[in-house]
């Protein structure tokens, strides 16, 4: 039992996905304007993850080696797919908002870097809490990153004015440089830096 | 829209890499050496001038609305283009495997250079995000397409190379430990993006 729990707990800090393993860099960062667009990436990213995962991981034994990469990218694509209609029938908005970033989950490394590591060498269940677990540890830098950019860059969270009117009186003013796209790398490397110093068993050699 | 304007927009403007982050994987997991670089650069220019056309045909005499007609009247209501992921995806990743093949079996050399790194590319955000970008921006003609996926493909190439020139010098230099490697990467390529945001608003 503990060592289902570990699947789910450790991508959240040790292993996580964005700040350890380097996979789903590039949504990670596009995205990551606002705090809405963030959770409804997330969200997506977890359902894919899930649905893929438990899929080849049931297909495992029936896909020959050579063409595996073919397999998943259709399976993949497929569940990509459902989620883009979802969106589009039921936040229009925000699936425009994402423009191609939904379909760009289909080469999100995460997805498949997860598909080989892991659900192609074990079983259904394992698979799926792996799948939620790494999906989780990418939804929450997702989130911090978004949480960062929308506050700083234009005082709101969710869309709502969350700096209140008499800093603004006192001269405060909203950093534009947030919402251009550098400061995404750059606040995705402070909290590298931040969770590193915490932890100090991630530091790289050399 | 003229071709040099396209050309030179894909490259420095609408860089891959620092406007839109993608192929970020790749980037930085490959550009710890500008010998790896080089030959991951041209395997991303290689491939995306060959599927962005490509993915252009198939948007445009497949998927599109009414891009059906010409098989007769009665398929001009169809909308195919919900599955544009699907039958991009597939042709990248079936174009990825041909262009291995093609290439171990001509030229040898080029293979040795470029082998580990093309069944990389089959999921490098990079190629897709050009097939994607692509269907979005209406190009009027294949000329325009495959301009803008060599382009795209450039721009690509001269980031991953600033990049690994600038890692293989900063193991010299005094970084903090906790940034050592990928936090002082991110930071760098961040620094890298504004520059490159100077080349907004070039017109020829």
């Amino acid at each position: 039992m503990s060592k289902n729990k570990v699947l789910l707990t450790d991508p959240l800090d040790d292993n996580n996905p964005i700040t350890v393993q380097v996979l789903g860099i590039c949504s990670a960062l596009a995205i990551t304007v606002q705090l809405k667009a963030a959770i409804v990436m997330s969200l997506s990213v977890i359902a894919v993850m899930a649905a893929s995962n438990v899929i080849i991981s049931i297909l495992r034994d029936l896909i020959p080696n050579r063409i595996r990469i073919i397999v998943q990218l259709v399976v993949v694509a497929s569940m990509v797919v459902l989620v883009d209609q979802v969106l589009r029938a039921y936040a229009y908005d925000v699936s425009k908002e994402l423009s191609i970033f939904i379909g760009l989950i289909i080469t999100n490394c995460i997805v498949m870097g997860r598909l080989e590591a892991f659900a192609l060498g074990n079983g259904v269940w394992r698979s799926f809490l792996d799948g939620v677990g790494n999906a989780f540890g990418y939804a929450w830098i997702l989130i911090l990153v978004a949480f960062f950019r929308e506050l700083l860059g234009s005082g709101k969270l969710l869309g709502i004015q969350a700096i209140p009117d008499f800093i603004y009186e006192m001269g405060y003013v909203d950093n534009g440089l947030m919402l251009l796209s550098p400061m995404a790398l750059i606040t995705v490397g402070l909290i590298i830096w931040v969770q590193r110093s915490r932890n100090r068993k991630l530091i790289e050699q050399g | 829209m003229d071709y040099a304007n396209l050309f030179i927009k894909s490259i420095f403007i609408e860089n891959m890499v620092f406007a839109y982050f993608l192929g970020m994987c790749s980037y930085l997991a490959v550009s710890k050496t500008v010998k790896t670089s080089i030959g991951m650069g041209f395997a991303v220019i290689f491939v995306l001038t060959i599927t962005v056309p490509l993915n252009f045909l198939i948007d445009q005499y497949l998927l599109q609305a009414g891009a059906l007609k010409w098989i007769g009247p009665e398929y001009a209501e169809l909308d195919l283009s919900f599955l544009s992921f699907i039958m991009f995806i597939a042709v990248i990743a079936s174009m990825v495997q041909l262009v291995e093949m093609i290439v171990e079996k001509f030229s040898p050399a080029l293979y040795g250079a470029l082998g580990i790194f093309l069944p990389l590319i089959a999921v490098n955000c990079a190629i897709l995000g050009g097939s994607l970008f692509m269907q979005i921006k209406d190009f009027s003609g294949i000329t325009e397409s495959a301009i803008y996926g060599l382009g795209s493909g450039i721009g690509w190439l001269l980031a991953i190379l600033a990049i690994a020139a600038i890692r293989e010098k900063i193991a010299y230099s005094n970084v903090p430990a906790p940034l050592k490697g990928l936090g002082i990467t991110f930071i760098i390529t961040g620094l890298m993006a504004i520059g490159f945001m100077s080349f907004m608003g070039i017109k020829l």
